[in-house]
């Protein structure tokens, strides 16, 4: 069990022959994706053997300032892909950019005073690809919620408005909603880890040979990671959002 | 001298006292390529009822979400006692001029936190006994106070509103046709408190249909068609100031 087990290339080669299972029966009921299998296998395996030498050559690097730059360009790309899911967001890229930001370093932060993990490349890295890509996926709910509920609350807002109150009273509940939307995915799997699913990161951990008790101890640092890089980022991007929806007179755009 | 002086005081004072509390000055709304307001001008005075008329689309209701500032002219301004819109904090000039949907939105879950929402806006207890004598005036049943606003009626929901809106009095009150969906007896009460609120000084501008409404309510009427103001008479009510 605590052996760190190999895959040899012999092994490996030996396991490619279950993809002639798969085109047997493609041959056999005349599916026609024999093509279609062969080349999306090649392209796995190269892409992957791709991908395999660039994280070896990350993850040997030992500049600070090397990792630091590779973590602005993957907070940059999920910033971009947040943006893009919330088109219609005043602002959207700049606010992600600083709410992915935010997220990233304050959670960091913690995990490196806490000595969780060491300020390389091969710890930084793979844990601020869970957490900015959990970020993202966060920001874009946000957005899409708040677009949604802007659109068909309009009446309420305006109604607020003409009493006399401010922008950020007349929205709280839309913005609160949009809080929600973000949370709840992260939420809703910290409850089912270890019942319903067993997280890839936790597997990758058992099957390369750590002990089950140590994965989950990773596991559990994992969760409380993206429980608080997705509320902190959630909460800055939803509060900054808002109020692209208004103009300088505080009327709805 | 002291002649001249006094006549000179005298017309100062008229002048003053006819300043208009809201002034529009060829206001123009353009939605996309289409024209919807075209050079209104129009003074609201203080204290007066002033009606509105004319056919659906003929630019009435955006003419009074620009004087509510929940609309920004395409051209033209607003002004409230000389002072362009613009110029005023929105928030403040919207507690100094209310408006009234036709379709009354009501939030939250119970009619109370409708009207809690005007007592939090102005950083005041929640008063009940101000609840209780607007509920009197509108004739409501006071136990509606705890109702969910799902189990209201279309009359109870805009009187509710209404309530919302003159739990703290504006100096300008904008009603878009709210007595629309209410029957003739809910119409007269909700009538008989505005022409209250109206003689307490605060300015009525109502939009309506109904022209007969319109000569009931008003001491000004204005008919509107095609974006612009076409008539101006006088109404069968008599000037409250």
């Amino acid at each position: 069990m605590h052996q760190v087990s190999q895959v040899s290339n012999t092994s490996l080669f030996f396991a490619s022959s279950l993809i002639l299972i798969t085109l047997f029966f493609s041959y056999w009921q005349k599916l026609k994706l024999e093509k279609d299998t062969i080349i999306s296998v090649l392209r796995a395996v190269v892409q992957l053997i791709a991908i395999g030498y660039v994280l070896e050559f990350i993850f040997g690097q030992k500049s600070v300032w090397f990792t630091s730059l590779l973590l602005l360009f993957m907070i940059l790309n999920a910033a971009y892909n947040a943006a893009r899911r919330g088109a219609g967001i005043k602002h959207g890229f700049p606010i992600s950019c600083l709410a992915i930001g935010i997220g990233t370093v304050v959670t960091l932060s913690v995990l490196i005073c806490s000595k969780t993990i060491h300020f390389s490349a091969y710890q930084v890295i793979p844990v601020s690809g869970m957490i900015i890509g959990n970020a993202m996926i966060a920001l874009g709910l946000c957005y899409k919620q708040l677009l949604k509920d802007f659109q068909q609350k309009r009446n309420e807002i305006e109604t607020k408005l003409a009493l006399g109150s401010d922008i950020l009273p007349s929205a709280i509940n839309l913005v609160r909603d949009a809080l929600k939307t973000g949370t709840i995915p992260t939420l809703d799997s910290a409850k089912t880890l270890g019942i319903v699913s067993l997280p890839g990161m936790m597997t990758g951990l058992i099957l390369a040979g750590t002990s089950p008790l140590a994965a989950v101890k990773y596991q559990i640092m994992v969760t409380f990671m993206l429980l608080a890089t997705t509320s902190i980022a959630s909460f800055i991007a939803c509060f900054l959002a808002y109020r692209g929806f208004f103009n300088s007179q505080k009327q709805l755009v | 001298m002291l002649k001249f002086w006094l006549r000179f005081l005298y017309t100062f004072e008229k002048k003053s006292s006819k300043l208009p509390i809201l002034k529009l000055s060829n206001l123009g709304l353009k939605n996309a390529d289409k024209l919807i307001l075209n050079d209104v001008s129009l003074d609201i005075e203080a204290g007066e009822s002033l009606a509105i008329i004319g056919a659906s689309g003929c630019g009435k209701s955006s003419l009074l979400r620009i004087l509510a500032n929940l609309t920004t002219p395409s051209s033209g301004a607003a002004y409230y006692q000389k002072q362009n819109y613009t110029q005023i904090n929105p928030t403040i000039l919207r507690r100094k001029v209310g408006y009234c949907f036709q379709i009354p939105c009501l939030f939250g879950e119970t009619v109370y936190d409708n009207l809690l929402f005007p007592f939090q806006v102005h950083s005041e207890k929640y008063n009940p006994q101000k609840v209780q004598k607007l509920f009197e005036q509108f004739e409501l049943n006071p136990a509606l106070e705890n109702s969910s606003v799902t189990m209201l009626s279309g009359g109870e929901k805009q009187r509710i509103a209404l309530i919302r809106s003159l739990l703290f009095l504006p100096e300008v009150l904008l009603l878009d046709e709210i007595t629309s969906a209410l029957d003739h007896e809910n119409t007269l009460i909700v009538e008989r408190v505005l022409e209250n609120i109206n003689a307490q000084g605060v300015s009525l501008v109502w939009v309506t249909h109904s022209l007969e409404q319109s000569q009931r309510i008003a001491n000004r009427i204005i008919t509107m068609k095609d974006g612009a103001i076409t008539s101006e008479h006088k109404g069968a009510r008599n000037a409250s100031s």
